[in-house]
């Protein structure tokens, strides 16, 4: 499948999507979205922890939510569902989650080429201006659409 | 070896399975629980495997310096090389410098031919001796 017939909704997609397979293990939640952006919601649970000495969530998770939320910002920026693979994803972890709390990816797909799509944002626990993770990261577009080439080293 | 895991990887069906060039090897079978697009790997199973084999080999050379230590993650990049096949994932990390302070380690993942990494991260670790 290649398009949804309407408009992308990461709403839509998050209902269905976070059923099953690793988001649906991980538990992921919708949380908001705006023209470019999405943010979703890891909750903070017992067997996702990282650390024996105190409760919070592990960075594996973190980096699957904000993955997560990149692939969504992406597609929201498009309105269209396109397919894409990671390329690299870097986060800068700035400071432990707080114990017990759940974690939230807050993705914006900053620029989109033909080839690929930049994508930025943060983890934070419930205070957007207190991240606890910075992240950037590329996609590849797997089918690029013809036209608007500004990108050329596919 | 089983310790050296997380509660996270151990939930998440990661194992210890043996030693590789003087560090821990860990594999994971493909299940539901790690699968993103059909029939692939979520690209974020693949970075939790990918990190879990760092603090394994990190942890693993502390103890045997006799350092008890917490380990505290700075950053990591991620690389996606290749889709990661529904087929059983091993990944091993390589320590290239070991501080007092922090640690970097190149962490490589790999399916049935181990000439072709599926996917390989760059970590920057902090590391706080306990007293």
């Amino acid at each position: 499948m290649d398009r949804y017939p309407d408009k992308f909704d990461p709403q839509v997609m998050a209902s269905a999507a976070f059923q099953r397979s690793h988001t649906g293990w991980l538990g992921l939640r919708y949380s908001d979205h705006g023209e470019d952006w999405v943010e979703l919601e890891l909750p903070w649970r017992a067997d996702l922890l990282g650390d024996e000495r105190r409760p919070v969530l592990a960075s594996g998770p973190i980096i699957s939510l904000v993955d997560m939320a990149s692939g969504m910002a992406i597609w929201t920026a498009a309105g269209t569902f396109v397919q894409i693979a990671t390329l690299d994803l870097r986060v800068d972890y700035n400071r432990p989650a707080r114990e017990h709390a759940s974690v939230f990816g807050r993705m914006r797909c900053y620029r989109r080429t033909r080839s690929a799509m930049f994508v930025n944002g943060i983890a934070h626990d419930g205070d957007i201006d207190d991240p606890i993770a910075h992240v950037a990261g590329v996609f590849m577009v797997i089918r690029p659409t013809k036209g608007d080439v500004r990108w050329k080293n596919s | 070896m089983e310790e050296l895991l997380t509660a996270y990887a151990r939930s998440l069906g990661i194992r210890v399975v043996g030693e590789r060039d003087g560090a821990p090897l860990l594999q994971i079978d493909f299940s539901a629980d790690v699968e993103g697009r059909p029939g692939a790997y979520h690209g974020g199973a693949t970075a939790g495997l990918l990190e879990t084999a760092g603090y394994a080999a990190l942890h693993s050379r502390l103890r045997e310096l006799g350092r008890d230590a917490a380990l505290k993650p700075i950053n990591i990049t991620v690389e996606y090389l290749s889709a990661g096949l529904p087929q059983t994932s091993n990944a091993r990390a390589r320590i290239v410098r070991l501080g007092r302070r922090n640690a970097n380690l190149v962490v490589e993942a790999w399916q049935s031919d181990t000439d072709k990494l599926i996917a390989m991260a760059t970590m920057n670790v902090l590391i706080v001796d306990e007293e």
